[in-house]
């Protein structure tokens, strides 16, 4: 009887093994390193199916922040990268990783805040805005993480001629997570966060928080798209990564883009050359 | 998977998604259980029943690594699996296959040690006896490990518990891709980390009441053999 | 296939066991021969256990030797050994029985019916699927027989097995051990009860502290004890 069972297990754990084995030849997919902030957006999940009819190409999306993203192509992980950090795209383009960056699509940052307003930033623009929380020490959330939006959160720091390294006390909270993390810990402590609108539009646990400082130059927000270098690691998936990215900077791609609303609201703006 | 629903909507209308969220976390844990109990128990039953120096130090090494940090174990693989790693020719990152790799690292220490511990006090009892029926410690560990295998059944399932309830490692080798990598607790933490708290707690219930299904399922299993063969 | 050799006579030459600083077995010399029942008595703590095992091979001698047919291996073919408390692998009786059959290199197509056979013999035919751990006292000693004549022994030897059986359990076990002795199996049994010793021994051995007080016919030693120590023993008085 233990001959039997033993046998029934082996044969039951082969078929489990065969149907979660990688396709091989046959796979037509990508894998694309992306950020937390375009997949929490709902983005991907409009995108994709789209996509997807048209090419056949599944796209499996790992969505972490901007600089994790980078790192894992960097390891030769991802086939694709699309990311909103020009600066750190730049230098990944710079050493060789990337084959050539696309600008794709943008939006915007916002500080989200209590509507109490603590800090009293209503109607002031950013760096004013980041200026007045750090003098009243008002609790302020950062992403901690090398993300896109920790990158801008730093460059808009730099702006408002606060050096933020040498003066964050313990009112600044850098919570090393994503987007959603971030908002929620914001609302839990009554304080205020730098986020793209993309997340904001789409959070749902808002309690007190609400849009405090928008439509500055400064929150810019550009995302680009680049194929890893296959030069550097023959496994990346050259030909089904380059569709992918011909697809984004499309007419189609781009009008798909435009038309991805949450609540009748437009999250991104198409901006390909 | 839609947000506007909650997780109980989601089963009563059969979502697609959350069926094959479920499934794939099912079949990565009890992959992983079923290959750590053919490494771990033979493993345990063997140290049990033999003496060689510096054996105490590998059970006491063996009962730690019960307390290895998934995301740790996470970590390893994904460098071990990375294509800049040692075995990243074999492409397999990012997929259930490495999910499953992850979880087997994982939980042979837990079935290793609870076999040892059980394998050890079963054979004081049974010694004399097939000692003096001559049976070679081949014979001895599988007389052992058959007799021993309502207890054992506890192992596996302790196994089964911290596989399915961990997020650490399957994140990591796994990437949480929709639709392809991602499991009950990968879903429940990207809900959480986009505000959908009350969708993310109603996974998390159906991942507990699928749990306590399983278990319930093995007690019963248990309590038919034991009235069939005692 | 080689005719298995003889485990008989088995005899100890100056065997003393030692557990640490105790002395279990102390230069003890004596010759067990084919034939009638022999049985092992004394009080408490003599070492009766000790030297059934060591008969078995169970437990190796600190001191002295032991020859089984004239040689010093060990290997348990043809022996077969009870304890007091029987351990039932968790099945059934019959597959317990199946089991002993199998080590002792019975060919699978012969086992079913030597089951039967075994079980018949020990009166256990009606509770072969019953499982093994969930037979009374009294079964569980009669199938540990069964497990011990699968092994077609040419020596069985019991430690004190009807200690914990009721009366009627006790002489279905007794009667199982006189067919086996009667059907040529030396019998080397412990046993502390003298109406036992007298229903089955051929001859006794009374052992004190470790060492063998007297050897000789049952009727020798209940009628013409020869020393002091035996007489207390048979007059019930606790021989120190």
């Amino acid at each position: 009887m233990a001959f039997r069972f033993s046998s029934f297990a082996s044969a039951l754990l082969l078929s489990v093994l065969a149907s979660l084995a990688p396709a091989g030849a046959q796979d037509r997919s990508i894998i694309v390193a992306s950020t937390t902030s375009t997949q929490d957006s709902g983005l991907f999940g409009y995108l994709l199916p789209i996509f997807k009819a048209k090419t056949n190409i599944d796209v499996k999306v790992i969505a972490q922040g901007t600089g994790q993203a980078l790192d894992t192509a960097r390891r030769g992980d991802a086939d694709v990268v699309f990311v909103h950090a020009k600066s750190q795209e730049e230098k990944f383009l710079a050493e060789g990783f990337g084959v050539k960056r696309f600008d794709v699509m943008y939006n915007d940052f916002v500080l989200i805040g209590p509507n109490s307003d603590p800090a009293g930033v209503k109607g002031k623009d950013i760096a004013a805005a980041l200026g007045a929380i750090q003098a009243k020490a008002a609790p302020f959330v950062s992403r901690g993480d090398k993300s896109g939006t920790h990158s801008a959160e730093l460059a808009l720091w730099k702006q408002t001629d606060v050096d933020i390294a040498a003066v964050k006390g313990p009112w600044y909270r850098e919570i090393g997570q994503g987007m959603g993390a971030a908002l929620n810990t914001a609302g839990a402590m009554n304080g205020y966060v730098l986020s793209d609108r993309g997340t904001w539009i789409s959070f749902r646990n808002r309690g007190d928080l609400e849009i405090v400082v928008e439509g500055d130059k400064r929150l810019f927000n550009q995302y680009g798209v680049m194929l890893v270098n296959p030069e550097k690691y023959p496994s990346v998936k050259k030909e089904l990564g380059q569709t992918f990215i011909d697809w984004l900077v499309s007419a189609e791609g781009q009008a798909a883009i435009a038309g991805y609303k949450i609540d009748g609201q437009q999250l991104f703006f198409p901006n390909a050359e | 998977m839609s947000d506007q629903f909650s997780a109980w909507q989601l089963i009563l209308n059969g979502d697609a998604a959350l069926f094959e969220i479920v499934r794939l976390s099912l079949a990565v844990s009890l992959s992983a259980v079923a290959l750590a109990a053919l490494v771990g128990m033979p493993f345990g039953a063997l140290l049990a029943l033999s003496r060689f120096p510096g054996r105490s130090v590998l059970v006491v090494v063996l009962n730690a690594l019960m307390g290895l940090p998934p995301v740790v174990v996470g970590l390893a693989v994904y460098l071990l699996l990375s294509r800049s790693g040692p075995l990243g020719a074999m492409g397999i990152l990012f997929t259930p296959t490495a999910m499953i790799i992850a979880q087997t690292i994982l939980i042979v220490p837990i079935i290793a040690a609870l076999a040892r511990q059980t394998i050890e006090d079963l054979w004081t009892e049974y010694r004399d006896e097939l000692t003096a029926m001559d049976i070679g410690p081949a014979g001895r560990m599988t007389t052992l490990l058959w007799d021993a295998r309502f207890s054992l059944l506890t192992a596996l399932l302790a196994g089964f518990g911290r596989a399915a309830a961990e997020v650490g490692a399957v994140m990591i080798v796994g990437g949480n891709i929709d639709g392809f990598t991602r499991t009950m607790t990968t879903a429940v933490a990207l809900e959480t980390s986009k505000g959908n708290l009350p969708l993310a707690m109603g996974l998390g219930l159906v991942l507990v009441a699928i749990v306590l299904a399983i278990n319930a399922a093995a007690w019963g299993t248990r309590a038919w053999s034991e009235r069939q063969v005692g | 296939m080689r005719a298995p050799s003889s485990d008989l006579p088995l005899v100890l030459d100056g065997v003393t066991l030692q557990a640490g600083t105790t002395t279990i077995l102390d230069q003890l010399s004596l010759t067990i021969m084919p034939g009638a029942p022999t049985l092992i008595v004394g009080p408490n703590g003599s070492g009766k256990s000790t030297l059934l095992r060591l008969c078995m091979g169970l437990a190796a001698p600190s001191a002295g030797r032991v020859t089984r047919g004239g040689r010093t291996d060990s290997k348990p073919v043809r022996r077969a050994i009870l304890f007091q408390r029987p351990v039932m692998l968790r099945r059934t009786a019959a597959a317990n029985v199946a089991y002993a059959l199998a080590q002792s290199g019975t060919p699978r197509s012969q086992r079913a019916a030597r089951v039967s056979a075994l079980l018949e013999r020990v009166g256990l035919a009606d509770l072969a699927l019953r499982p093994a751990r969930r037979l009374s006292g009294g079964e569980q000693q009669r199938l540990a027989l069964a497990r011990a004549l699968a092994r077609d022994p040419e020596i069985l030897l019991l430690d004190e097995p009807t200690a914990n059986l009721d009366p009627a359990a006790t002489r279905s076990v007794e009667q199982i051990v006189l067919m086996a002795a009667q059907s040529g199996i030396k019998i080397v049994m412990a046993s502390h009860d003298l109406g036992q010793v007298r229903r089955l021994a051929g001859d006794v051995m009374f052992m004190v502290r470790g060492a063998l007080c007297e050897h000789g016919a049952a009727a020798n030693f209940f009628d013409h004890p020869t020393t002091p120590e035996a007489a207390a023993f048979l007059r019930g008085d606790l021989v120190i």
